[in-house]
């Protein structure tokens, strides 16, 4: 009995215990950029889905007179006031949400589900599959962002369908480097050594430890990424290649729209840029304290 | 403390993986084994430029129940050598033989079921355990792929037992524990499955000087009771020096010198063994007040770029103008029992060739300290 009474276990109180998830949980809830970053989302999010209940007014009908040199600004019928066609702007910034997540979420469904499989090709067999996969993956990022998705949605026709897959080829190659990257430092690790060397069967250590300590990053990519797919469709929008739809109430279009009247209504650039801000700054603050939460250099 | 039950895995637990052994042969057995890692340039075809020679030729046995102690300042190439010997890197040449049984021959199937015999336990005790995996499953883990038949539970205790955790550690996560504790936990994943080798790689050098003793302890209790086999990886002579029967020096990926504890102790040949000697104080006052603590001059050369002749001598202090520059010593047996790489080592045990004045420079290098 000569072993280590003198070191008993010191263990944790429950309160700082348990998984790598819980562990995060509680310091995401106690961190207030993130509770900022949740409030944000759960703003742009709720407004999203109640657009149709939450408006007082339909989004795609003239509710007042307006002309080219007298747009009504805001009062107690119509807060944000009137558009240049005479439509409800609080209407029009209220159902913008709901395509803006439409937008970002497809998009980024469609660009994280083909980066994902890039990246576990690449991660999980390496040698010449991965030589190839990170040539294209290079190819495409070596192009900036906004310019390949403008190249892509004009090259499909523009529209609602073109702007969504642009950005979501726009962000395949970073999901799909990012997933590589973290699967090659992880099968190099020595917990990977150590499950290989117990006799732990290749598949399992793939798909049971490396994948899993992968996607971290993943998620807090995609959180991030619906920040800038929000703001690279809004652009795109802006430069006339997403639906040419006019009673489609999209932020960028809106923005598009309203730029002839600047000097007459300037408030009607301002609220489709205020939405804008603040969906892509709540995600962005999310993504950011959730890498933070999620990084175990953080921890003890 | 329990007795151990032997897991009921198919085939006899801790034995020999066929049987092929010759008796008298040692357990493990190592020739000229090397690791060279290419380095690669250029962005689209990729060009190899040159090789880390990381393990550049290595002869070493370990006896069964013996413990070998491996010595050699950081990045030498122990780590290597020992992912090497259970082929979790791919050897570039040379044989191991583990119970006779060639590991290089192996298929992934026949790898995967021998490495059940050979364990290692890891340098970083954090970064050898999955951060998502609770105490229970790193420990049900080998037991699980090894088609264990009994109490998986009851097994994780029993180990967790061995190592002196409490049965309430089984439920926590590599976070919440202490580095002593969770390189225990490393030590119990690596006896779970009676393997008959455990290569531990500096298994307390990442750990606070308090606790390093214990962890040893435990490493002997284990031997003691498991009937276990070790090669013990350490950076200082420090470590190794009271749990090793044989220590081997290892310099820029290759052995310099071999003998048993007490005798490298009592008289080291190799110059840098000398000088790593030289920098361990000795307990007797007076050999204390003889001796003459060697520093070596110079920066330790890259593996990349390993000196020619002897791989020494751009530090050696019995630095010859003839053979050391060009001729590359090999690990020849000087007298029973005592293994040396040096063409002078016969010399310099005379006291014939004494070391160059400039070794005794009090603002060169010392070795034996880490340099990182
Ligand atoms: N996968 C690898 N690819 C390229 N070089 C490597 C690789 N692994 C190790 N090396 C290099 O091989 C050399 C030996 O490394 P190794 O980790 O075996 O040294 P070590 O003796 O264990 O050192 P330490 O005491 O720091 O652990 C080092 O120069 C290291 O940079
Ligand atoms: S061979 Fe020469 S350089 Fe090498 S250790 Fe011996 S004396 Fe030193
Ligand atoms: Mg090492």
């Amino acid at each position: 009995m000569s072993l280590s009474q003198a070191e008993t276990v010191a263990v944790a109180p429950e309160e700082t215990g348990g998984s790598l998830g819980r562990d995060a949980w509680r310091r995401l809830r106690r961190n207030p950029v993130a509770i900022a970053g949740a409030l944000l989302v759960t703003l742009f999010v709720v407004v999203a889905l109640l657009a149709p209940w939450l408006a007082p007014y339909p989004p795609d009908k003239p509710v007042g007179q307006v002309t080219p040199v007298s747009i009504p600004g805001p009062s107690a019928e119509h807060w944000f006031g009137l558009d240049d066609l005479g439509r409800d702007e609080f209407t029009r910034v209220l159902w913008g949400a709901r395509w803006s997540l439409v937008i970002g979420v497809v998009s980024l469904l469609l660009g994280m589900a083909g980066g994902l499989l890039l990246g576990l090709l690449a991660g999980a067999f390496g040698g010449w599959v991965d030589g190839v996969v990170m040539r294209v993956v290079d190819m495409m990022l070596s192009v900036p962002g906004l310019l390949f998705a403008i190249g892509v949605a004009a090259m499909l026709g523009s529209g609602l369908d073109a702007v969504m897959i642009a950005i979501a080829v726009v962000n395949m190659p970073i999901f799909a480097r990012l997933l590589r990257g973290q699967m090659l430092a992880q099968r190099r690790s020595d917990y990977v050594l150590a499950a290989t060397s117990v006799g732990v069967r290749r598949r399992r250590i793939v798909l049971g430890h490396i994948l899993p300590n992968s996607l971290t990053p993943v998620i807090v990519q995609g959180t991030l990424t619906l920040a800038t797919a929000i703001v690279d469709a809004a652009g795109l929008a802006f430069l006339g290649l997403s639906s040419n739809d006019p009673s489609i109430p999209e932020w960028g279009r809106m923005l598009a729209d309203t730029q002839r009247y600047l000097s007459s209504a300037p408030l009607l650039a301002v609220f489709p840029g205020l939405a804008i801000v603040i969906a892509a700054l709540g995600f962005t603050l999310l993504g950011e304290s959730l890498r933070e939460a999620l990084d175990p250099k953080y921890r003890r | 403390m329990n007795t151990p039950t032997g897991p009921a895995v198919p085939g006899s637990p801790g034995g020999p993986p066929d049987g092929s052994a010759a008796p008298g042969e040692p357990l493990l057995s190592v020739r000229g084994l090397k690791v060279h890692f290419p380095i690669r340039k250029g962005v689209l075809l990729q060009r190899v430029t040159g090789y880390v020679r990381a393990v550049d030729g290595v002869d070493l046995d370990v006896g069964r129940g013996m413990t070998y102690g491996l010595v050699g300042e950081s990045g030498c190439g122990k780590s290597t050598l020992g992912k090497a010997v259970l082929r979790l890197v791919e050897p570039t040449a040379g044989t191991v033989r583990f119970n006779g049984v060639d590991v290089a021959g192996q298929s992934r199937e026949g790898m995967r079921r021998l490495r059940r015999h050979m364990q290692m336990v890891f340098q970083d005790p954090l970064a050898s355990l999955d951060p998502r995996q609770s105490v229970e499953s790193v420990l049900s883990e080998p037991l699980r792929a090894h088609g264990f038949a009994g109490d998986r539970s009851r097994r994780v205790r029993e180990l967790l037992d061995l190592v002196g955790l409490p049965a309430g550690a089984a439920a926590r996560y590599p976070h919440e524990f202490s580095g002593g504790q969770r390189q225990r936990v490393g030590i119990a994943r690596a006896i779970a499955l009676n393997p008959e080798l455990i290569i531990a790689d500096e298994p307390v050098s990442a750990l606070d000087v308090s606790i390093q003793a214990q962890i040893v302890n435990l490493l002997e209790d284990l031997q003691d009771q498991l009937g276990l086999t070790y090669v013990v990886v350490a950076h200082d002579l420090a470590v190794v020096r009271h749990v090793s029967d044989v220590i081997g020096v290892m310099y820029l990926g290759a052995l310099v010198e071999e003998a048993s504890s007490d005798e490298l102790y009592a008289q080291p040949l190799h110059p840098y063994t000398i000088a790593l000697m030289s920098a361990i104080p000795i307990p007797d006052p007076e050999v204390e007040e003889r001796r003459r603590r060697i520093l070596l001059t110079g920066d330790l050369p890259s593996p990349v770029d390993v000196p020619p002749g002897c791989r020494f001598h751009t530090r050696c202090p019995f630095r010859q103008p003839t053979r050391c520059a060009d001729e590359s010593p090999d690990l020849r047996e000087m007298r029973p029992g005592r293994k040396v790489a040096c063409h002078w080592a016969e010399e310099i045990a005379a006291g014939a060739i004494r070391a160059a004045a400039s070794a005794h420079d009090p603002t060169a290098t010392e070795v034996g300290t880490p340099s990182s």
